[in-house]
């Protein structure tokens, strides 16, 4: 039996499907991968990327930045506050947003472009135009 | 004269004619963006739930309840209070009704010898604090007609550093609350601090009983700090999508009634025109006849009083009798 899984932003339900694993990344800095059976967790997740390998073979990729994720039961929720699949990512923008960020970092040492970098990276990641 | 009266009155009912067409346009756009803004918030629940029900396993499992939104601020004069009105009128009490609860929650505490702070949504409710000399302190604008989540985030951003930092007692929202097309409630909501106390309702999101042994990663007292700000964020945004909701749905039965009105005074507008119009006629009618009467008189023929006096033939060139001296008058 597959597990369930939802992506939920605060506006709507981002994405839901069948998968049989899904790897995040929490705050401590490792990955975690959960298939079905998990013992139920709950972590709170950085900006990266999140894999999601659906019941049908096939993969999706989405960018989250920030948020949680629980698992109960094979039923996996990720409540993120920006949550992006790779079809919706504005790549554009994207590469927009890494320069800008990579530009501001070089002139000063603010963790706002940190973060603006990471969010970038892993839209872009995301999307497939770079590799992890 | 009489003329002079139908045609104003004329006018009257086609300017109200006009403002019907543009009241009955505005009740249309109210009501599909009524079902629109119940999408939304429909669509936002699963967060809201789903959070509900991760604070509730954190707190089962005993994270640290230190967090600065989890305590009591005794020593703070002041309440937040957030108003949420909305930018444009015309829709019936929805504006005044929340602005009377939030001036009545401000008399209290002023009764009470306790300061507030205003935070203001809307232009509406910032037209009237401004104008009646209430403090503001921060103003929001452009938000209610669609309510995103940066918006609720902004609201909370100013808002939650200064409870942290100890200036508020309490925080409450005052909004209406949807609870259905037809109806809808203005409350005030307590909002700050957060109460977070342990009840038996794990079925809230789905999570079984035996939830409360999880595992967490980091550990359950950094998610709860994680989470209870973006908790607050969550309530802010739906009582925003509650007020948007709520303001469509006033909105529509403001402009319905209007509706109603200017049909009811198109009506008798024009009854009042037709009596203005049939009063012009008769009077003419009364000319005709007198001025035909005495035209039968100037005849000296006292039989040809009425249908002969009517009768146009004088009207006709080939019906002049060169002999008759009345004739050649017309």
């Amino acid at each position: 039996m597959p597990m369930h899984v939802e992506l939920v932003s605060p506006e709507r339900v981002v994405f839901d499907a069948e998968v049989t694993m899904v790897l995040a990344r929490t705050i401590g800095g490792g990955d975690v991968a959960f298939m079905e059976g998990h013992a139920p967790f709950l972590g709170a997740l950085q900006t990266h990327t999140m894999t999601f390998f659906l019941a049908d073979g096939t993969r999706e990729v989405a960018a989250v930045h920030g948020g949680f994720i629980s698992v109960v039961d094979n039923h996996v929720r990720v409540l993120s506050d920006m949550s992006e699949v790779s079809s919706q990512i504005d790549v554009a923008r994207a590469e927009r947003a890494r320069d800008a960020a990579l530009e501001g970092a070089r002139l000063d040492t603010d963790v706002e472009h940190e973060a603006a970098l990471r969010r970038a990276q892993a839209r872009l990641t995301a999307a497939g135009v770079v590799t992890a | 004269m009489a003329g002079g009266q139908e045609r104003i009155l004329r006018r009257r009912i086609k300017s109200v004619e006009s403002t019907k067409k543009i009241t009955r346009a505005m009740e249309l756009i109210a009501a599909t963006r009524v079902v629109k803004a119940q999408e939304r918030s429909s669509a936002a629940r699963p967060y809201a739930e789903s959070m509900t029900a991760v604070i509730l396993d954190l707190v089962k499992a005993g994270a640290a309840k230190e967090h600065p939104l989890l305590q009591q601020y005794p020593d703070a004069r002041s309440e937040a209070i957030v108003v949420i009105t909305s930018d444009r009128g015309l829709c019936g009490a929805y504006n005044s009704t929340v602005i009377r609860l939030a001036e009545q929650q401000i008399a209290a505490r002023q009764a009470a010898g306790l300061g507030y702070t205003l935070f203001v949504v809307g232009s509406k409710a910032q037209t009237y604090f401004r104008f009646r000399g209430y403090e503001m302190s921060e103003v929001f604008l452009d938000v209610t007609d669609r309510p995103t989540y940066d918006d609720a985030r902004a609201i909370a951003n100013a808002l939650l550093p200064r409870f942290e930092a100890g200036e508020f007692e309490s925080g409450v929202l005052i909004y209406w609350r949807f609870l259905s097309a037809g109806a809808q409630q203005a409350v005030v909501r307590r909002f700050l601090p957060l109460e977070v106390e342990e009840r038996d309702e794990s079925g809230t999101g789905g999570a079984p009983a035996g939830s409360s042994e999880l595992e967490y990663e980091p550990n359950p007292t950094v998610i709860l700090n994680e989470l209870l700000p973006r908790y607050v964020e969550g309530r802010i945004f739906s009582a925003l999508l509650d007020a948007s909701a709520s303001e469509h749905a006033a909105r529509q039965r403001a402009m319905k009634s209007a509706t109603d009105n200017a049909e009811e005074l198109k009506i008798s507008l024009t009854r009042v025109m037709n009596r203005a119009r049939q009063d012009a006629i008769t009077t003419e009618i009364m000319e005709i006849v007198s001025g035909a009467e005495a035209l039968g008189s100037d005849r000296g023929n006292p039989d040809s009083l009425l249908p002969e006096g009517l009768m146009p033939r004088h009207l006709f060139a080939q019906n002049l009798d060169p002999s008759d001296p009345s004739a050649v008058r017309h």
